[in-house]
């Protein structure tokens, strides 16, 4: 089994976990939350994100919430904590967020840091436009 | 009894994944009121909240019991999320968006709001060593 975080987050491009998946692609990356985003759930993924971050290079992510349509207060810690580990370098994108997930984030302001996309390949044309506009 | 009235009463560990469990629960309680789906979220996100409060600060962490109560009178919904962990210091900045207690663990201090925001009655009792008790209400289909 590939439980081990770091190891995993060193050679693999892909990585399902039963209530999420991450994929990383160049300095992308993209993470795909099954079960609802909730505080059980922000704990689980933190230190996997971190280590692939760091491990990887990581410059963008990609929030990827089109198959779930629950998120709480957890979540927006979740996503602040990543935009302040990697807006130097690059940006947060949610995608794929429903009416629920989109209420939440515009009550806690957090649309305001984060790139609104529609799914997830919107939000990778985005950055690859970005990177090349560099 | 009334026969418009309803309500149950659970009591769970406090662990993590008792969260999703507690808001099931709860939005399962409330569907022969026929909510809207903005309500049932509405419900879940506080639900949500209270429970992750008591894991979180009650407890901080530690084993405890967390107590789920809910009533139906009509078309209002009663939450009450009892604790007996270490209580609440200040309960007044408690409730102030965007203050947590606990910044290392990237709570964002929104805990309060959303429960204020999404249900239409609030209340906290808390006392330092005594727990924590907060209840909600909300009426159902009253936007229908």
């Amino acid at each position: 089994m590939q439980e081990e975080h770091v190891a995993v987050a060193d050679g693999e491009n892909e990585v399902r976990h039963t209530d999420y998946i991450y994929m990383v692609s160049d300095k992308m990356l993209v993470i795909s939350m099954i079960a609802e985003l909730d505080h059980h759930l922000a704990d689980e993924m933190r230190e996997v994100i971190d280590d692939v971050i760091d491990v990887r290079g990581v410059e963008d992510i990609i929030f990827d919430f089109s198959r779930i349509n629950f998120m709480d207060s957890a979540g927006i810690g979740l996503i602040m904590g990543r935009y302040r580990k990697i807006h130097e370098k690059g940006r947060i994108y949610v995608a794929g967020a429903g009416e629920g997930i989109s209420r939440i984030l515009l009550i806690s302001g957090l649309h305001k840091l984060v790139v609104v996309s529609s799914d997830v390949n919107d939000a990778a044309k985005k950055i690859l436009e970005g990177k090349r506009g560099n | 009894m009334n026969k418009n009235s309803n309500s149950f009463e659970i009591i769970f560990d406090s662990k993590s994944e008792n969260e999703s469990f507690a808001r099931v629960v709860v939005a399962a309680f409330c569907t022969r009121l026929d909510p809207t789906l903005e309500e049932i979220s509405d419900i879940k996100t506080a639900v949500s909240e209270a429970v992750t409060n008591c894991i979180v600060h009650g407890y901080e962490g530690r084993e405890g019991k967390i107590s789920l109560k809910c009533e139906l009178n009509d078309n209002e919904l009663t939450i009450e999320v009892h604790d007996d962990g270490v209580g609440i210091d200040d309960i007044e900045r408690a409730m102030e968006p965007m203050y947590t207690s606990k910044p290392q663990l990237e709570r964002s201090g929104m805990g309060f709001s959303f429960m204020e925001a999404f249900m239409d009655e609030l209340h906290v009792k808390s006392g330092k060593h005594s727990g924590t008790t907060v209840m909600m209400k909300k009426k159902i289909g009253v936007n229908n």
